[in-house]
């Protein structure tokens, strides 16, 4: 394979071309245990430590189906306004795959348990209808290890081993209609759509829908055809693990299957892959030599008969669509679209809300979790959802900033502590001694060592010089180790040499 | 040998030792010395167990010495099948792909039969992967016919049939996909009982067909087949197409039936069935299955003609649906987890070392059927064959309730033909197939049926056959039982005397 692909400019592509775009979507989700048995499926986990005979495919072993598995396809069903199965079945979808203990799937095939739904996305303040196709339920691959080679892939390895903690985790399937009528926009659309599809699921707490670890990957589906001609050939491009590549391979498979058809070529149906570096896609195997299936009913397990009152029970327990919520929230703070936007991509959005409801002001909460908390995330390369503390631990800390007992730089101080396990910010402050001196005689004495020692500053200030003030507050505050609410400083400071 | 104890039933066994006439040891020895001495002249057993067998009786012992009080059949010593998972014993299904595997967990079956304190004599040999109707398909060894060692045992359970026609084992496990525990039965003068699908666990059973497979008991006689039923069957939280419900009262009904009042009992004799030149069946079967239903008149069962047409079908039916379910079972045998694995020299690529573990690991039967039910299922002819033949299926489910609407019960032969010689039917697999011919409509359906000894033709042991209502088990057997108490068991009257030289 050569490396150059030949690519049309994009705004080139659009005037000439109309995209069809189609998502494909898997999600693992966090269920306690697997799709079909009761192992752990705890991630990071050593190798082969959370297997049985049922999900190792073991002689004789026969599956289970995880009934909390199904709740949870069911509710994303509902959330995406799809239809829900009075009855339907798995089937086995019967191919090779080194890391697939029984050398077939458990999935669903003809009678998935979600149907004919929709979801609206919004680009560029334009509402864009998605179509979903169908959700359905299966169980994930175990994963093969490569060893003995330079770059753990299986060329030059000298073995491969297995591991199949993942083997039998339950793994939704998210496959939309063919969406039309986007033209140039179709890469955004597609990012924005799994964007709300990820938003989504996370309102349901179902998954923790990370698509850096794998439990979040979309398989993007796109072609090209002249404006009333019928759809082109369609690739589809596997296994895209962030929102911005989504966006990328959409836009690089049209500027690449433009360069084709203008150069009188055909495009072929085949796998992709997406090059994160490159941001280029480069063939897999042909969909033309595909594996045939043999799709057949599982007859291991019974169908799946989901009672209508359960789930109009589940219908009548949904969470608020991320979107609506956000739009709601963003009127009660007061908060511009861009900086709703920027709670949303620090990923803020509930510990916000939560630590409103906790009893801090809007302001006071985007500050501390988009300021100072964001930017320890940052430095250890983490959510902010992993940083020890809680919305209620930062209302608390607010509240102690609101009481005087601690000023910013105190505030953050404390903050370390928390993030350090040393407990709620009273107790840390407490213990670290991080309250704000208040005592009248202790500051006044300090003033008057700063002014003796300064007595230049002094001068100026007697004459006049007011803004002289801040170098006197600097070497109070040092020598209070900061401890001194600035503002009463500034008037002691006045007071005495006025 | 103590034939004094190996002649017994395991009703009769159960009651001598809780009375403590003989200690559960004595007699699972008595039965183990019986395998030493005979089993090399009838090859029932892949494996013995000589140390698990005692060590379980000894268990049942001390605990009738401590005063507990002990199960139905605490003490008495069974065989089973070797497509049951067994932690403590190798388990292969008769194929050489599973040669000296020993499964990590034992099926649920097993698992009950330990719970009853039932010692486990051994794995019983079969036809490779259940797949066969005279067990000479097993990749290990023949089993002998003990009425005649010429001549085949049955399959694909010729191994367990086998240990218990020639009182190697008082009971024994089976498992009927398309009539492996009632053929095998009826060749070999033994009762045996495919339950209702979904009333006995398949967990831990090495699937051959899922929607099929169904273990059963393989005994002596009908009380004693009842007795096993009940310790083996209920439901499993572990198999999801297990039935939710009490087994039926099938040891009641068997003591019901030995009483040989039948009045009240309307019995169909399945028209399609019954004409001998369409169906190819021999002349002494069906004039030894004439004398039964005869009998079963005299007892007071009224019997009436029914047409069920989509008998007819079933072979084919059965031949589809079957190797397409296994062809996907066994795709799991590829020598990457566990068994055997050939061809690995460092060289070979892993699709060739999966071809050549599967070339020599499978036997010619196993791979026809992979062969076909693969073509069966592939894009193209899905519909035609597996889809039509799925059609069919629920129209033979319709044959079945149409006539339970009017009878009871069901009665047919079991076989077409008494156990033919070895090799007889190996180059023509149709002929083999032939043999479940009566035995697998109720596989499709799902219901229950047993296969009972009714009399004997050119000195071998011919079966008839109860069908039942599905969850309707105990007709099948207190029909089996009345039969019974007008006959005595053939094993009791008839079976030729064993020696260690065979013949």
């Amino acid at each position: 394979m050569t490396n150059a692909i030949e690519t049309v400019d994009y705004a080139d592509v659009v005037a000439r071309y109309e995209p069809v775009i189609g998502l494909e979507t898997h999600i693992e989700l966090g269920t306690n245990t697997k799709m079909f048995c009761g192992c752990a499926t705890g991630f990071g986990a050593e190798p082969n430590t959370q297997v049985c005979p049922v999900c190792l495919g073991l002689p004789g072993a026969l599956p289970v189906a995880n009934r909390a598995a199904i709740e949870a396809t069911i509710r994303i069903g509902l959330m995406l306004n799809c239809g829900i199965a009075q009855w339907c079945r798995f089937a086995r979808k019967n191919y090779f795959y080194p890391d697939m203990p029984k050398n077939f799937q458990t999935s669903q095939y003809d009678e998935p348990l979600c149907e004919d739904g929709w979801v609206d996305v919004v680009v560029d303040g334009q509402t864009h209808r998605v179509e979903i196709e169908r959700v359905h339920l299966e169980e994930d691959t175990g994963k093969s290890l490569h060893v003995g080679g330079a770059t753990g892939r299986i060329h030059g390895a000298t073995e491969s081993l297995l591991d199949y903690n993942r083997a039998g985790i339950p793994l939704v399937e998210i496959v939309t209609k063919p969406i039309t009528g986007t033209g140039a926009k179709a890469p955004e659309i597609a990012r924005a759509y799994v964007t709300e599809l990820r938003d989504i699921i996370r309102s349901l707490n179902v998954s923790d829908v990370r698509m850096e670890q794998g439990s979040m990957r979309c398989d993007v589906n796109t072609s090209l055809s002249k404006p009333g001609q019928e759809w082109g050939t369609r690739t589809e491009t596997k296994n895209v693990n962030s929102l911005r590549s989504v966006e990328r391979a959409v836009r690089f498979e049209m500027t690449r299957q433009a360069a084709v058809l203008d150069g009188g070529g055909t495009i072929l149906q085949e796998t992709r892959h997406f090059q994160e570096d490159s941001g280029t896609t480069a063939p897999g195997r042909s969909k033309e030599t595909a594996t045939d299936y043999r799709y057949f009913p599982e007859p291991d397990l019974a169908p799946m008969q989901p009672d209508p009152a359960w789930v109009k029970e589940l219908k009548d327990n949904l969470p608020e669509l991320p979107r609506l919520h956000r739009q709601r929230l963003q009127e009660a703070w007061g908060l511009s679209d861009f900086e709703m936007q920027s709670v949303v991509n620090a990923e803020a959005v509930d510990l916000i809300e939560a630590t409103v409801a906790a009893g801090a002001s809007s302001e006071a909460a985007r500050k501390w979790w988009l300021g100072e908390l964001s930017r320890t995330a940052n430095e250890q390369d983490i959510s902010l959802e992993e940083l020890a503390i809680t919305p209620g631990q930062v209302s608390q800390l607010q509240k102690m900033v609101d009481e005087g007992k601690l000023n910013d730089k105190l505030a953050r101080q404390v903050i370390v502590g928390v993030l350090a396990g040393e407990g709620d910010p009273t107790e840390v402050a407490t213990a670290r001694g991080l309250e704000v001196v208040s005592d009248t005689g202790a500051l006044e004495k300090a003033v008057e060592e700063a002014i003796e020692a300064n007595p230049d500053v002094a001068d100026k200030i007697r004459a006049g010089k007011h803004a002289a003030a801040g170098a006197l507050i600097g070497s109070v505050m040092k020598a209070t180790r900061g401890q001194a609410d600035a503002k009463t400083v500034r008037e002691l400071i006045l007071t005495k040499l006025s | 040998m103590n034939e004094a104890i190996t002649n017994k039933t395991a009703a009769e066994l159960a009651e001598a030792i809780r009375s403590g006439e003989h200690s559960a040891r004595e007699v699972t020895q008595a039965f183990l010395d019986r395998i030493d001495a005979l089993d090399g002249t009838i090859g029932a057993f892949l494996h013995v167990n000589h140390a698990g067998a005692l060590a379980t009786a000894d268990e049942v012992d001390r605990a009738r010495e401590a005063g507990e009080e002990l199960g139905p059949l605490a003490g008495v010593p069974i065989a089973v099948k070797d497509i049951f998972c067994t932690q403590d014993m190798p388990t292969t299904a008769a194929s050489k792909i599973l040669e000296g595997w020993v499964p990590p967990y034992d099926s649920t079956i097993v698992q009950r039969i330990r719970a009853a304190k039932m010692p486990i004599l051994g794995k019983t040999n079969m036809d490779e992967f259940a797949m066969g109707s005279s067990t000479e398909y097993s990749a290990y060894q023949l089993t002998r016919n003990p009425w005649d060692t010429h001549r085949i045992p049955g399959g694909s359970g010729g191994g367990s049939s086998a240990a218990v026609a020639a009182r190697l084992a008082p009971l024994a496990t089976g498992t009927d996909t398309g009539g492996s525990i009632r053929q095998p039965g009826a060749v070999t003068g033994t009762f045996g009982a495919k339950p209702t699908y979904g009333g006995t666990s398949r967990y831990g059973l090495i699937a051959f067909s899922s929607s099929l497979d169904t273990p059963g008991p393989v005994s002596r006689n009908t009380l004693d087949g009842a007795l096993l039923h009940e310790v083996m069957g209920g439901h499993d939280p572990r198999d999801s197409t297990s039935i939710d419900q009490p087994v039926p009262p099938v040891v009641e009904a068997a003591r019901t039936g030995a009483n040989g009042d039948l009045s009240g009992v309307t019995l169909g004799v399945v028209k399609e069935f019954a004409s001998g030149d369409t169906q190819g069946a021999e002349e002494g079967v069906l004039a030894a299955y004439r004398a039964g239903v005869a009998t079963l008149e005299k007892l007071g069962a009224k019997i009436v003609e029914v047409s069920c047409p989509n008998f007819l079908h079933a072979l084919p039916t059965y031949y589809l649906i079957a190797p397409s379910e296994c062809s996907s079972n066994l795709a799991r045998y590829d020598g990457v987890r566990y068994g055997v694995r050939v061809g690995d020299d460092g060289e070979r690529s892993l699709e060739e070392v999966m071809s050549t573990t599967r070339e020599a690991g499978f036997g010619p039967e196993v791979k026809r059927r992979i062969m076909l039910g693969t073509y069966a299922l592939s894009a193209g002819y899905v519909d035609q064959f597996y889809g039509q033949a799925q059609k069919v299926r629920t129209l033979i489910t319709q044959d079945f309730q149409t006539a339970f609407a009017k009878v009871d019960a069901l009665i047919s032969p079991t076989t077409p033909f008494i156990a033919f010689e070895f090799g007889a039917r190996t180059s023509d697999p149709y002929q083999m197939y032939l043999s479940d011919l009566y035995t697998i409509p109720t596989n499709l359906y799902g219901g229950p049926a047993v296969s009972v000894p009714c009399g004997l033709s050119e000195g071998m042991p011919v079966g008839l056959q109860v069908m039942g209502p599905t969850m309707g088990d105990e007709i099948t057997y207190q029909v089996a039982a009345a039969l019974e108490s007008t006959q005595g068991t053939l094993l009791a009257d008839t079976a030729p005397e064993l020696t260690a030289e065979g013949k």
